[in-house]
């Protein structure tokens, strides 16, 4: 991971005739420009959620970008269009909730199938290894019918207990805790310490970077969530952000363009801002999952 | 001595045995998560699918009939869907890897402003679907939508470039570049009509929205690759797409291997994307399998029929990591230590 990229396109036995340095300028120049039209075209949807978000309401059947003026007053039309409030609280409680539970859980049994040495734990290891392969789509019928016939429809636990078992980070987290140095542990042992002294006082300081990695993939993986909590929550007050979004649409309909881009900019924003502050550590979080989860 | 030694023995049962608990306290939380959710639910869904069903209570018991039903009855869409999953997660996952690859390729360029542009690639990736689909449903409007604008303007604008070409070097105009320019053929009705373009246009959502996965994906494989065998091949005086097309593609085998067949099972479970865009129309065009399962378990309350659905996913998944497993070592070039 920490190997720096050599260039690829660039040859690395340099000439230093005028030619072939010429060749080169007009390449990257050329590359540029067609990774600033890519990345025009990637970012234009968003571009064009925020400029009709802020349209007044006879120009947003207009061809046009750029408002004739900007009308901010649409987001708070949208904010009280549905109670956003609520949604907000709803998802990131949620969203906190379930990677709080998803991470704690998966740390406590990484740790359990990396440190505590007894028959057996592999194969049982095998089976949380399975799961990985088992859809969600499988599992949301019954998984429905187990939570109606508990009453749980509806309610916070519904959106935050099932989602909250974790093979993946179980997987990356045992894999870590197998590399931490054998000597640490031989030491805490000496001076008596139990498994659970180990897990918070050894494991735990060291791990600090992997499990803001996992909580941060988490999060942003609840917070986008849709078909799950679009099937366990019926009142309003549950719902969560894109759920509400979904409810705005179906009862505003499609005319009001303003008002339903500026609270779909309520959704995104705070994952984008999110993503945009961390950038480095979700890249390599989901490089680390795919280059071990690959080959 | 004997008596001392049944004594260890017992301290060592006895330590054995507390190992195991504290084992059995540290991983009961995930395991029972796993078997209420995950491990009993299939038990669960083969149950149902044997039984016509609602979501609230079981009838009777009416054997392979479900799966009859998928498989035959006229009413039934399943051969539909699938035809319509498949294209789906092929397309999008050829059309991710192949844009995924030049990106990538491009990108480890030592051009200015390369965090800037992989940030903007990679930037949908990480935005919640059901929500910026709402954004795609105007962008690919047909009447006001800013992607028929552009191809409009991008044909009328090719159109009177080559109309000033073709009399600039003194040559008569056709009519077809007379017309290009004044009277642009229509574009496609993408979500409306009679669906002919709308699986297009939900595939070209989703290889929007995952792209950029693929392309960081593809850096961190392009970054941990040995450059020695590059040079070597350029001593050798093979060109650019030579280095590429006999070095840096093979060595990059398993990185496309891993991201074709997990797009592949991405592109088949996809949901949101026709849920908000399309719910399925028009006439089905864009019913895939997972929205056709929560269609015919959530809007018709057909739990014992939707189960079999899903106990058909289950097996097609299975399949197909089956299959990963067994290619992967014949199809792969390198060993998994290059990556």
């Amino acid at each position: 991971m920490a190997v720096r990229s050599r260039p690829i396109l660039t040859p690395q036995t340099q000439q230093t005739s005028y030619r072939a340095s010429w060749q080169t300028h007009m390449r990257r120049v050329f590359i540029f420009a067609f990774l600033l039209l890519t990345a025009t075209l990637m970012v234009a949807p968003f571009v064009w959620m925020l400029l009709t978000a802020v349209k007044p309401d006879n120009e947003v059947f207009a061809l046009n970008w750029l408002p004739s003026r900007v009308q901010w007053s649409n987001f708070q039309a949208a904010w009280e269009a549905a109670p956003f409030e609520r949604f907000y609280i709803n998802s990131v409680f949620v969203a906190t909730a379930a990677t709080a539970a998803e991470v704690f859980v998966g740390l406590l049994s990484a740790y359990a199938f990396a440190r505590i040495r007894v028959p057996g734990r592999n194969v049982i290891f095998f089976f949380v290894l399975a799961t990985l392969m088992i859809p969600v789509d499988v599992t949301i019928i019954p998984n429905y019918v187990t939570l109606s016939r508990i009453g749980w429809i509806d309610t916070y636990w519904a959106l935050i207990i099932p989602p909250a078992s974790n093979a993946f980070g179980t997987f990356l987290l045992r894999q870590h805790i197998f590399s931490l140095p054998e000597e640490l542990f031989d030491a805490a042992k000496i001076d008596g310490a139990n498994h659970w002294h180990m897990l918070m006082r050894i494991v735990l300081p060291l791990s600090l970077p992997i499990l803001a990695t996992l909580s941060l993939l988490g999060f942003i993986g609840k917070w986008n969530s849709y078909l799950w909590p679009l099937l366990v929550t019926n009142s309003e007050n549950m719902r969560t952000l894109p759920i509400g979004l979904k409810y705005l649409v179906d009862q505003e309909g499609f005319a009001n363009v303003n008002l339903i881009m500026a609270a779909t900019t309520f959704v995104v924003i705070p994952v984008i801002i999110l993503f945009l502050l961390t950038q480095r550590q979700f890249i390599s979080g989901i490089t680390r999952g795919a280059v071990r989860g690959g080959a | 001595m004997l008596a001392q030694k049944k004594k260890s023995i017992n301290r060592k049962r006895l330590s054995l045995l507390r190992e195991y608990g504290t084992f059995a306290l540290f991983v009961l939380p995930n395991l029972v998560l796993f078997g209420m959710f995950v491990f009993y639910p299939i038990g669960h869904a083969a149950y149902l699918s044997l039984t016509r069903s609602s979501l609230y209570a079981t009838r009777r018991f009416v054997g392979i009939d479900n799966y009859l039903w998928l498989f035959t009855s006229r009413i039934s869409d399943f051969w539909e869907v699938m035809r319509n999953t498949v294209i789906f997660a092929t397309g999008t996952v050829t059309a991710q890897i192949a844009l995924a690859l030049l990106f990538a390729m491009l990108l480890s360029a030592p051009i200015w402003g390369r965090v800037f542009f992989r940030t903007a690639i990679f930037l949908p990736y990480v935005t919640t679907t059901a929500a910026v689909a709402y954004v795609w449903v105007f962008v690919l409007d047909s009447d006001f939508g800013i992607l028929n604008a552009g191809l409009t303007a991008l044909v009328q604008g090719t159109g009177y470039t080559l109309m000033a070409i073709t009399s600039g070097v003194g040559l008569a105009v056709p009519n077809w570049m007379e017309s290009l320019a004044i009277a642009p053929p229509d574009m496609p009705n993408w979500l409306g009509g009679r669906g002919r373009w709308a699986l297009p246009a939900i595939m070209l959502v989703q290889v929007w929205k995952t792209v950029g996965f693929a392309t960081v994906i593809y850096l961190a494989g392009l970054s941990s690759l040995d450059s020695e065998l590059q040079e070597a091949a350029r001593i050798d005086g093979a060109n650019e797409w030579q280095v590429f097309r006999f070095v840096t593609f093979p060595l990059l085998s398993p990185v496309t291997f891993f991201l074709a067949v997990t797009g592949f099972i991405a592109g088949i479970q996809t949901f949101d994307i026709p849920a908000v865009m399309t719910q399925g129309g028009p006439l089905n065009a864009t019913t895939t399998y997972v929205y056709y399962l929560f269609e015919l378990a959530f809007e018709n309350n057909r739990a014992g029929r939707a189960s079999a659905l899903a106990m058909v996913f289950f097996v097609l998944i299975l399949l197909i990591t089956w299959l990963q497993l067994s290619f992967a070592k014949r199809w792969v070039h390198t060993a998994a230590k290059e990556v």
